[in-house]
C-alpha cells in the first residue's frame, strides 16, 4: 500500500482524535441548530480500498443526502456530511417549518436550500476545530449538496487520493438522535488529501 | 472469468463477461463505464475509470483501471485474449458527470476530461462508439446485457433506459 499507509497505532489514535474534534463541533452544531439532543460515536480511522469505502456509506447505489465540502490552506481535503434523505427531510422540515417540504423533490427548492444550509454549517464547524485543534489555516470552498448514489458522490473526494494510491484513509464519526419521529443516524466523513498525513502529524508532533 | 450471471465492477476495475452473463458497475458519478464488444463471440469487458491520464499517477504501480488510456488498452487485450478481432469491436459509454457545480484541483470538469479522453483513445484505435450517455449532474447505474447487447442505464431521478 506504499508509505502513505505506513501508520502506526500512535497516528490512528491521533486521526481519531482529529476525527473526534471535528464531529464532535459539527454535533454540537446540530443539536444547537434543531435544539435537539444528538449522541456521536468514537470514531473509526480505516485504511479502505475505494470499493470498500463506498460500502462505508451503505453501498454504491444507496441513495443518500450529502454535502460537500472541500478545503484548502495549509493542507487539502474534503468533509462530507450523509444522511438518508428521509432523515435529512426531518431536519429540512424542522429548519423551515413546513411539513410538506422533501429534498426528494427537486423542485422544491426551499428544501434543498435548506439541507444545503444546514450542511455548510455543520461540515463548516467541523473544519473550524480542525483548523483550531491543529493550528493550521484551513480555507472552506464552496460548499455543494446534492441527492444522488452513495458512489457516485463518494468517488469525488477520491479524485486527489486516487492519483497517488488504490487505497485511502478515511475518518468516520456517526451521529445518532432518537427525538424525531423517527430514530437518525448520520455520517461524517474526513477524506484527507495524501499529503495532509505528514502536516497533520507533524502538528501534533508525531514523524 | 466468473460464471456467476452477474459479474460485478468495481472502481478502477475491468472484467470481462460471456454471454448469458450480465456486466455492471454501480455508482458512477464523474467516472466512466467502457463497455467494449464483440457481437460476433458475444463477448464483453466493462472497465471503471476514475481518471482521464495515466501520466497524473505519481506511483508506478497502479490498478491499471483507473485510467482511460491504460484502462482502454487493457480492456482491449483481455477481449483480444478472448479471441476477438479489434475489427469486430464496438463501444458503448456512460458517466462522466459533473456531480458538484464548484470544484477544484484535479477534479475541475473530472467528468468531461474522462469521457474527451475514452472517445479519443477509442477514435485512434478505431473502434465505433455505438451509443452513450454522458454528462448532467447525476449518478449512474449500468448494466450490459450480452443477448441484446444493450446497456441499461438507471439514475436516481430518470429512472431507467436503455442505450
Amino acid at each position: 500500500m506504499g508509505d502513505l499507509f505506513n501508520l502506526k497505532n500512535i497516528h490512528l489514535d491521533l486521526l481519531k482524535e482529529v476525527g473526534n474534534i471535528g464531529a464532535g463541533n459539527a454535533t454540537t452544531s446540530l443539536s444547537n441548530l434543531l435544539s435537539v439532543p444528538v449522541q456521536m460515536s468514537v470514531p473509526t480511522v480505516k485504511v479502505v480500498s475505494f470499493d470498500e469505502m463506498v460500502e462505508l456509506t451503505g453501498g454504491p447505489e444507496e441513495v443518500m443526502a450529502t454535502t460537500f465540502l472541500e478545503f484548502s490552506g495549509d493542507f487539502t481535503g474534503n468533509v462530507f456530511f450523509f444522511i438518508s434523505p428521509d432523515q435529512a427531510d426531518q431536519f429540512v422540515q424542522i429548519l423551515i417549518q413546513d411539513e410538506q417540504q422533501s429534498i426528494l423533490n427537486d423542485d422544491q427548492k426551499l428544501a434543498h436550500s435548506a439541507f444545503l444550509e444546514l450542511g455548510n454549517i455543520l461540515t463548516g464547524s467541523y473544519l473550524r476545530a480542525l483548523s483550531d485543534f491543529l493550528q493550521v489555516n484551513l480555507y472552506a470552498h464552496v460548499p455543494n449538496a446534492t441527492v444522488d448514489m452513495a458512489g457516485a458522490i463518494m468517488t469525488q473526494g477520491l479524485i486527489e487520493t486516487s492519483v497517488v494510491s488504490d487505497y485511502s484513509i478515511i475518518i468516520e464519526t456517526v451521529f445518532q438522535s432518537e427525538h424525531f419521529k423517527q430514530d437518525i443516524k448520520g455520517h461524517f466523513f474526513l477524506l484527507p488529501d495524501p499529503g495532509a498525513f505528514e502536516k497533520i502529524f507533524d502538528r501534533l508532533g508525531v514523524k | 472469468m466468473n460464471n456467476c450471471s452477474q459479474v460485478k465492477v468495481g472502481i478502477a476495475d475491468i472484467k470481462t463477461a460471456k454471454q448469458p452473463q450480465m456486466l455492471m458497475t454501480s455508482g458512477l458519478g464523474s467516472c466512466v463505464g467502457l463497455v467494449i464488444y464483440d457481437e460476433t463471440l458475444s463477448v464483453a469487458g466493462l472497465a471503471h475509470i476514475m481518471l482521464p491520464d495515466s501520466s497524473l499517477s505519481r506511483q508506478n504501480d497502479f490498478k491499471v483501471g483507473k485510467f482511460a488510456d491504460t484502462g482502454t488498452d487493457e480492456l482491449i487485450n483481455l477481449l483480444l485474449k478472448e479471441g476477438s478481432k479489434i475489427t469486430n469491436l464496438k463501444a458503448k459509454i456512460a458517466g462522466g458527470a459533473q456531480m458538484f457545480k464548484t470544484t477544484s484541483g484535479n477534479k475541475l470538469n473530472i467528468g468531461n476530461k474522462n469521457v474527451l479522453a475514452v472517445e479519443e483513445k477509442l477514435n485512434q484505435i478505431g473502434i465505433p462508439i455505438v451509443s452513450k450517455d454522458i454528462g448532467g449532474h447525476n449518478g449512474r447505474s449500468i448494466e450490459f446485457n450480452l443477448e441484446t447487447f444493450k446497456l441499461k442505464i438507471r439514475t436516481v431521478y430518470q429512472g431507467v433506459s436503455f442505450i
